[in-house]
């Protein structure tokens, strides 16, 4: 038997989730970074005990294990400087090609390090929490990547921490090229196929039978979001839809999302 | 109830949202985060008031929304409905059994997400979803049914620790003391 208090609690509850659900979109990331910090405090112990148990790990490292790493790291950033010098040789050549044909020049990449700290609460949103905001200069679209390949774009910037909508997300769509065979097509958003979000689909604007598994995936620059010839993964299956109209493949994503601790974030 | 019943069980909830966040391991090995809220609302409804019930429910609902990319206000009634369901139907079950617990917790952890979903398509939100989603609700429900009674448990460990226990007063009176012997003489 349901008493006035119950009526009322239904009424209350059903008008304040309808009115957060109906709020401008601007006023509703502002609410949600309100409550949202109230777990600052959490975040920073947190990145403190991080912190303390990397210092405490660096205490009892081995001086052999550290000149072992010293010496690899010199050895890769000698070849690093190499392949550094062809870039910026490669890099002039684009410049002047880009010149000629009368294309908007390129400009260079900066790229800020930043922390995961959180990831969505929820299975069905591909979302993760860095610990960069707008103080640093970080906006909505800005492309974040890994050591591996492309991870998302930042899909909310709050003023110390933002919300980065990985690959495979409702929020993230990818155009992407086959890099063997220079095949245009879209990672459509919303189409992981994998509880950890390892695989996604492709779909390619035409039926393209040069597609199959082991090929690479880039990022084709197209859609003014994500710059070209960034990697995103590889084919591992294809298949044909609608009367071999499309092809469509599986691919796995280059960067393992569900194992990152550190993003670069590429502010052009 | 006392005050630091009260004050842990919205702490726990606050940690348990922030917790949902974290330990990429167990996203790793079971693809599901370590949602405990529904269990935590099934735990309030089932031995405090419907003011405190509801309030969790919707607090919950509201810090897992800011951590979230869903749309502020999704989580809040599923977990609202759940509160309210078995506040009213409280009466009727064994909650102080296990099995009984176990069983709510598992529906709770099943449910929630489901209806949080249902909620979701009602939105023109776009959730990722598939053919895994079956087995993440699954897990999700397993997870929430074993915690609810350990939630149980450890909400009556800390109730025994902080709560006033009762004074036990002693039956003996002086005034009415039995004395045997010659040597007895009235006070």
């Amino acid at each position: 038997m349901l008493k006035r208090t119950h009526y009322l609690a239904l009424a209350g509850v059903g008008l304040l989730t309808l009115g957060l659900l109906n709020l401008p979109v601007s006023l509703q990331t502002q609410v949600k970074s309100a409550i949202g910090a109230s777990f600052l405090p959490l975040f920073g112990i947190r990145a403190a005990s991080d912190s303390l148990l990397d210092r405490a790990g660096y205490q009892v490292l081995p001086r052999s294990t550290l000149i072992d790493n010293l010496l690899r790291l010199e050895r890769e950033n000698a070849e690093l400087k190499v392949s550094a010098l062809q870039g910026t040789d490669a890099l002039a050549e684009n410049q002047r090609l880009r010149a000629t044909i009368g294309a908007a020049p390129r400009g260079p990449w900066h790229l800020k390090l930043a922390r995961v700290v959180g990831r969505d609460p929820t299975t069905w949103w591909r979302t993760l929490q860095i610990n960069l905001g707008s103080r640093d200069n970080l906006k909505p679209d800005h492309v974040v990547m890994s050591g591996e390949g492309l991870v998302g774009r930042i899909s909310q910037a709050g003023l110390t921490h933002s919300q980065v909508a990985l690959v495979g997300d409702a929020e993230c769509g990818v155009a992407v090229v086959v890099k063997e065979t220079r095949d245009l097509g879209i990672i459509k958003p919303g189409q992981t196929l994998s509880g950890d979000g390892g695989l996604v689909e492709m779909t390619l604007l035409q039926n393209c039978p040069g597609i199959m598994a082991g090929q690479v995936v880039l990022t084709s620059g197209l859609g003014g979001i994500f710059p070209a010839g960034l990697p995103v993964g590889t084919i591992v299956d294809t298949r044909n839809e609608n009367g071999n109209v499309f092809t469509t493949a599986r691919i796995r994503l280059a960067a393992n999302l569900n194992r990152l601790e550190e993003v670069w974030v590429l502010q052009p | 109830m006392n005050r630091f019943t009260l004050i842990f069980l919205f702490l726990v909830t606050w940690l348990s949202v922030f917790a949902q966040t974290q330990f990429s391991t167990l996203r790793q090995l079971l693809s599901v985060p370590l949602a405990l809220s529904p269990a935590l609302v099934c735990y309030a409804a089932l031995t405090h008031g419907f003011g405190v019930t509801i309030s969790l429910a919707v607090l919950s609902g509201l810090w897992i929304d800011s951590l979230s990319a869903s749309p502020l206000g999704v989580s809040t009634m599923p977990l609202f409905l759940l509160g309210f369901t078995l506040q009213l139907q409280r009466h009727l079950i064994l909650r102080d059994q296990g099995f009984a617990q176990f069983w709510i917790g598992l529906g709770a952890g099943a449910g929630v997400p489901l209806l949080t979903l249902g909620v979701l398509s009602l939105t023109r939100s776009q959730p990722v979803t598939g053919g895994f989603t079956f087995i993440q609700l699954l897990l999700m429900g397993l997870l929430n049914g074993v915690a609810c009674p350990a939630l149980f448990w450890m909400f009556d460990f800390l109730h025994r620790i902080f709560d006033y226990r009762p004074l036990t007063t002693s039956s003996f009176r002086t005034d009415r003391e039995t004395v045997r012997g010659r040597q007895f003489r009235p006070r």
